[in-house]
């Protein structure tokens, strides 16, 4: 299954939501959940324990417009939108952590 | 395969129809359908035709517009959501239909997959 | 296609509370009319979604309308899967007798593999 995020960790709990819950599978980060992929931040041991249970992506496009594209936590993937096209397609079901 | 998209936030204010509206060209480029764009919640402002955006910036509503003339794009409008925030058959934008929530479920039902876009 | 194949697994997901924003209402509507598609239906609710099923809900003095006596009638519906997270129930200080309807609890590695079963995730 993939699980697609869109908020910033620091500011809301989708990612904790979906972290807690979701079993693993995918893990897709778009729009402001990609300063989820930045190392350095308070949310990067968690993201790094995520990354035992889930193949985690982040949106290139959601990452270059934010400045964030550099230093990103090791072991995570970067994909175009074409990628994330194949990621849901690839996954039977897809969830949006709105 | 077959993609239902789900876009649930208006233009301009949130990046959700951006984001959806990327997933599709990517998806038509690859040889995917989408079988249907669902616009519920502030998402039915998608297909207000009186939206003026600034010369500078993009044009949601004419770029959805555009995909469904030139790919042959279903694009629903809820019609519940859209009556409550006014958006009426007067100001819907080209390639846009209102039409009830069945044709949300039947999105889910048809498409092999369901994608939402949202806050 | 058989008529077996074409009924899929509908799981809804509610994670924002009533009343602050539309989400939880206007998701109500989906459910509603899903029920006449005849598709397995399911309803999840964690996080702040679990307040949408507190009992007591009085919404006279903010002029809008409660809803929460429909998730009551949505076992005339035929819609009687309603799943609540425990994490999330006990996080905000309830138990399942704070709930204006009956629904099952789980734990979120139950909740997160009846996920993984689904056909179609919608979330509001």
């Amino acid at each position: 299954m993939l699980h697609i995020v869109n908020k910033s960790p620091l500011g809301h709990a989708a990612l904790d939501s979906c972290l807690r819950v979701a079993q693993g599978g995918d893990l897709l980060l778009i729009e402001d959940a990609v300063y989820a992929a930045s190392a350095g931040t308070l949310f990067e041991p968690l993201m790094r324990d995520a990354l035992k249970r889930f193949k985690v992506y982040a949106l290139q496009p959601d990452l270059e417009a934010r400045g964030v594209a550099v230093h990103l936590i090791e072991g995570i993937a970067v994909v175009d939108y074409g990628g994330f096209v194949d990621l849901v397609a690839r996954n039977k079901t897809c969830q949006s952590w709105l | 395969m077959k993609f239902g998209i789900v876009v649930n936030e208006g233009p301009y204010q949130h990046q959700a129809s951006d984001s959806a509206y990327l997933f599709c060209k990517a998806a038509l480029a690859q040889g995917h359908e989408i079988f249907r764009v669902f616009f519920y919640h502030d998402g039915v402002n998608n297909a207000s035709r009186l939206t003026e955006p600034p010369q500078d910036d993009r044009n949601i509503v004419a770029r959805w517009s555009r995909l469904a003339e030139e790919q042959g794009i279903d694009l629903v409008v809820c019609v519940a959501a859209a009556l409550r925030r006014g958006i009426k058959d007067e100001n819907l934008a080209p390639g846009f239909r209102i039409s009830g929530l069945g044709q949300l479920v039947e999105a889910g039902i048809q498409a092999d997959r369901l994608v939402t876009f949202g806050d | 296609m058989s008529e077996e194949s074409s009924i899929k697994k509908f799981m809804f997901v509610n994670r924002k509370p009533p009343y602050g924003t539309v989400y939880a209402l206007e998701a109500l509507e989906v459910v509603l009319i899903t029920a006449a598609f005849d598709q397995d239906v399911s309803l999840v609710f964690l996080d702040d979604g679990v307040y949408q099923l507190r009992k007591g809900q009085q919404t006279k003095g903010i002029e809008t309308k409660n809803f929460s006596p429909t998730y009551r009638a949505l076992d005339g519906y035929d819609i009687e899967k309603l799943y609540v997270e425990k994490e999330s129930l006990e996080a905000r200080g309830l138990t399942e007798d704070d709930l204006l309807v009956d629904v099952m609890v789980l734990d979120r590695a139950a909740l997160g593999a009846l996920m993984d079963q689904q056909d179609v995730v919608l979330s509001f």
